[in-house]
Parts: C-alpha cells; structure tokens; sequence
C-alpha cells in the first residue's frame, strides 16, 4: 500500500500521509509526568492509544478506560487517591479520587493543593 | 524572507510604529459621544471610548493618566485629538503626549458644548488624517519592534504547542536585541518560583515576588471559597486544564527558554532599561492586558489560544495562533496561524516560531491580522479601585 501510494502521490503528499500514520493520540511533556494530553478528538473507552513523550522522544502506547475529550489528560499509570499529580515535572495538584491507567484525570478528580 | 528587518513609521522620538492611526481620545466616559462624532465625521480617524475617567484618585488616577497618555505616545499612533470634559485634565494628558513630538491637540467641552467642540476638533482631526496619510514607511531592523504576548482562553494545547512557538519567537528576537513583555500576574499562581528564576538578578526576582505577593494577598482576603469559578476559567476547563497550577506552567512557556527579564513593570509602564524582557503587573483578562500593553508602547502583540480568544485592540495589532486543531477548523477566521501541526509531529517548534515572525513582519509591514480584518477593538482601562 505504502509502494503503492508512494508510485502515483507527489513526493510531499506521500510525506504526509507517512507522517500522519505516525501522528500520536496523545503527548506527554516531560519523563517525570504522570499524566498525559490527548490530542486528537473521539477517543473511547477501550481504545488503543499512542502516545508521544517529547522530553526523550519515545512513543508510548496505553489503553484507554474512559472516552477522553480532545485536550484532556490521561493517566500514565495508576494514580491513588491524595496522590500528587505530575505535568511539566511539576506538581500540578492532587488526585481526590483513584484514577486507573489509561482514566480520565480532570476537575472531577484532581484539584489544586492551594486553595 | 528577511527575518530581521521590516518597514514601520519613525516616529518624532525614534520609535517605530507599525500602524498609522489618529485617535480621538476621551479624557472621560462623558466625552465619548464627542470623540464618536468627531470619529464618524472624518474618515481614518478613530475613537477610544471607555468608561473612566471621573473621581478617580491615587495610584488609580496615576493609573488612568498613564493609559491615557501611554495610548497616545504609542508609535502607532501618528497623531491624537483628546476631548475631555473640561480643560485641566485635558491639558494633562496632552503634555504628556506632547513630549513624543508628535502632534496633539486638546479640547474641551464645557463653555463650549458638544457641536461646537465636536466642530473645532473635527477641524483638526482632519488636518491630522491629511498629515498622517502622507507618512511613508521605512525599513526598520527588527530590534524597533517592540512585541508583547498574552495568551487566552487557554487549553491543554496552548502549553504543549502555540505558547512554546511563541517562546521560541521571544528567545529568537530577544538575541536580536528586540524589547518584548509578558505579564498576567494572576495565571502564574503555582509557577511563581519557576518565574522568579526568569529574572535577570536577584534584585528583578525580589521585584516580582513582591509584586505577585502582593496579588496573592489581595486574592487571600477577597476570595469566596476558591478562584475556582474564575482561574482556570470555564473555557479552560472545558479544554482540559485542571488547576492553576497546570495553567501556570503552560502560560510561562510563552517567554521560552532562555530570555531573562530585566524589569517588573507597573501596568501601563513604560520600560526605561533598554532592550530586553520585561514582566509587567498585569490582570490575565485579555483585553485589559493588551491595553496596558500597547499603553507602555508595544506595537505588536502575539497571542496565542486554546478555545478561541477573539480579542483585538484598536491600536496595537493582535496576532492569533492556536495549536487547538478543533479551534482551527471551527473558528479559522480569527486564527492568523495553525500550529496544530506540532501535536501531529508535522513540524517542530523552531519550524512554527519562524513562520510566527514571518507573520508578525508582514503584520508589521501593514498585513492586516484576523482581529483587526473583523473589527477587534477592544480597549479595556484596568482600574485599580472604587471611586471617590
């Protein structure tokens, strides 16, 4: 298929094409982080994702346990309840509810440790 | 294309503007209607209503006055007419405009009424149009650009993309010798410390951390249960960020990796150290910031979105990027660049912040933005506290 395409695209549409196969579901900023950002919109339950770790450039794959919006986090692994959430290798708030690798992490389980 | 150098307006005082207006400018929210008028009779003059202007006193006079006049040395402001209410104040704010050089003329509305006053400043607006329509521009190296950032209706997106580009833009131009500014005093809750290391000595991180203290405070005794409602905003929220603290650590990649600040401004200050980064004390909604902004003398400004911020300001140019793919396909005519390519890995950061200043020469050469092209004028007085 990728010859295939490769004969009749010009170079620089077949570029994008190869380019948009690896696209990633979801970016992680940092190594230390424990959550990361789906970029792509329509993520269910259930499906496969792959991830982007720009830090060190590895791809990353995860499950997803929830149906996530564009733009929100997932979690990298199991996060406990009062555990501290990492983005940005920093503290960005804790969990006030056990997340499941691959959950849904928001306002509706982490919050701000300063108010 | 020539990434350092583009054509502006030299000024009188040897800065360069990007824009060419004649503003009729209010000392007061009682002469709006007279600047409206004088506006509607001369065509390319525009006016700056706003609602301030009466019984103010202290640091919150000083702050109205130094929009005010701060609004009318802007460099993209060729010339002005100010009409206030009545004469004292007017004159004010004409000295201080006066001393750019630039022409300036006030009027005052009491003894005269607005027809004869909306007449007399008529008159003169369109000697200045006249005047302003036969400047030519000049090319200027790209250290006469003086660029501001603030970014709005933030996402997830706007820390992993669009505010990066715009730190790649600020390291790039900061080596080049250019003057830039960022502020938002209120959304670097949580990243305060990565922010006093930013500044350029230990006396500049003292400055700031008295500044954001201070903020803090009055958030502490002011506060409901939390800023919950308000930081992050509903916008925020809905595209995904969390806390304060994730929103602060994504508003800070706006300033890059490696520019230093070198001041702390008040708002509306103008910056009196030379070229460099400044941070000025700033509230984090978009209109007001842009207007102290363009008020201490910046004359570009980039911004970058998550949901769709559709802020302008009449005077300085309000260019809008957005790493948001959702945002670029729903709202594509308010987006002057689509960094969403960076989440596909279709471009890196040092790829999208050159095509961001490729955009922001050609908006300084004269390419309209998005916000100006759909009538973007969002002039915005911070004030500070009740009246008398």
């Amino acid at each position: 298929m990728k010859h295939a395409a490769a004969s009749y695209l010009s170079g620089r549409i077949f570029e994008n094409w190869e380019v948009a196969l690896s696209a990633p579901d979801f970016l992680v900023h940092e190594a230390k982080d424990t959550v990361g950002v789906i970029v792509v919109e329509g993520v269910k339950a259930g499906q496969s994702l792959s991830g982007w770790l720009m830090e060190t450039d590895e791809t990353l794959t995860l499950a997803a346990v929830d149906d996530i919006p564009l733009g929100h986090k997932v979690a990298l692994s199991a996060i406990g309840e009062g555990d501290t959430v990492i983005k940005y290798s920093h503290d960005i708030g804790k969990a006030v509810a056990a997340i499941a690798t691959g959950g849904h992490v928001h306002v509706h389980n982490v919050k701000t440790k300063r108010w | 294309m020539d990434k350092s150098a583009f054509r502006g307006y030299r000024r009188e005082n040897g800065r360069v503007g990007v824009r060419n207006h004649v503003v009729i400018l209010p000392l007061d929210d009682l002469s709006n209607a007279a600047c409206e008028a004088v506006a509607n009779n001369i065509k390319g003059a525009m006016a700056l209503p706003h609602h301030y202007g009466r019984l103010q006193f202290g640091e919150d006079l000083e702050l109205h006055f130094r929009t005010m006049i701060g609004t009318g040395c802007n460099p993209n402001v060729a010339a002005v007419v100010v009409i206030g209410i009545e004469p004292g104040w007017t004159r004010r704010i004409v000295d201080g405009i006066k001393e750019t050089g630039k022409p300036v003329e006030g009027f005052a509305i009491e003894r005269n009424g607005d027809i004869a006053t909306i007449a007399a400043a008529s008159r003169k607006a369109k000697e200045y149009v006249h005047w302003a329509s036969g400047l030519q521009r000049q090319e200027c190296a790209l250290s006469d650009l003086w660029v501001s950032v603030k970014c709005g209706e933030s996402d997830t997106t706007s820390g992993l993309a669009s505010n990066p580009t715009v730190g790649n833009v600020i390291d790039k131009i900061d080596a080049l010798g250019a003057t830039t500014c960022f502020g938002e005093t209120s959304e670097i809750t949580g990243a305060e410390q990565l922010c006093a290391t930013r500044a350029a000595t230990p006396e500049v991180a003292e400055k700031f951390l008295k500044t954001w203290n201070e903020y803090n405070d009055f958030i502490l005794a002011e506060k409901t249960d939390d800023l919950s409602d308000s930081q992050p905003t509903k916008g925020n929220i809905e595209g995904g960020l969390t806390t304060i603290e994730e929103k602060a650590f994504g508003n800070l990649e706006k300033i890059g990796r490696n520019a230093k600040y070198i001041d702390v401004l008040k708002p509306a200050e103008a910056p009196a150290k030379g070229p460099g980064l400044y941070y000025m004390d700033t509230s984090s909604a978009a209109a007001e910031c842009v207007t102290l902004q363009a008020a201490a003398g910046f004359v570009v400004h980039l911004f970058p979105t998550g949901q769709g911020n559709i802020v302008g300001n009449p005077i300085e140019p309000v260019i809008k990027l957005t790493a948001n793919p959702r945002t670029a396909r729903t709202m594509s005519e308010h987006i002057d660049l689509d960094v969403s390519g960076i989440l596909r890995r279709e471009m890196n950061l040092d790829q999208a912040g050159d095509e961001l200043i490729d955009i922001a020469i050609r908006t300084a050469g004269g390419r309209l933005t998005a916000a100006e092209v759909l009538g973007h004028r969002e002039f915005v007085m911070t004030k500070l506290y009740r009246s008398a």
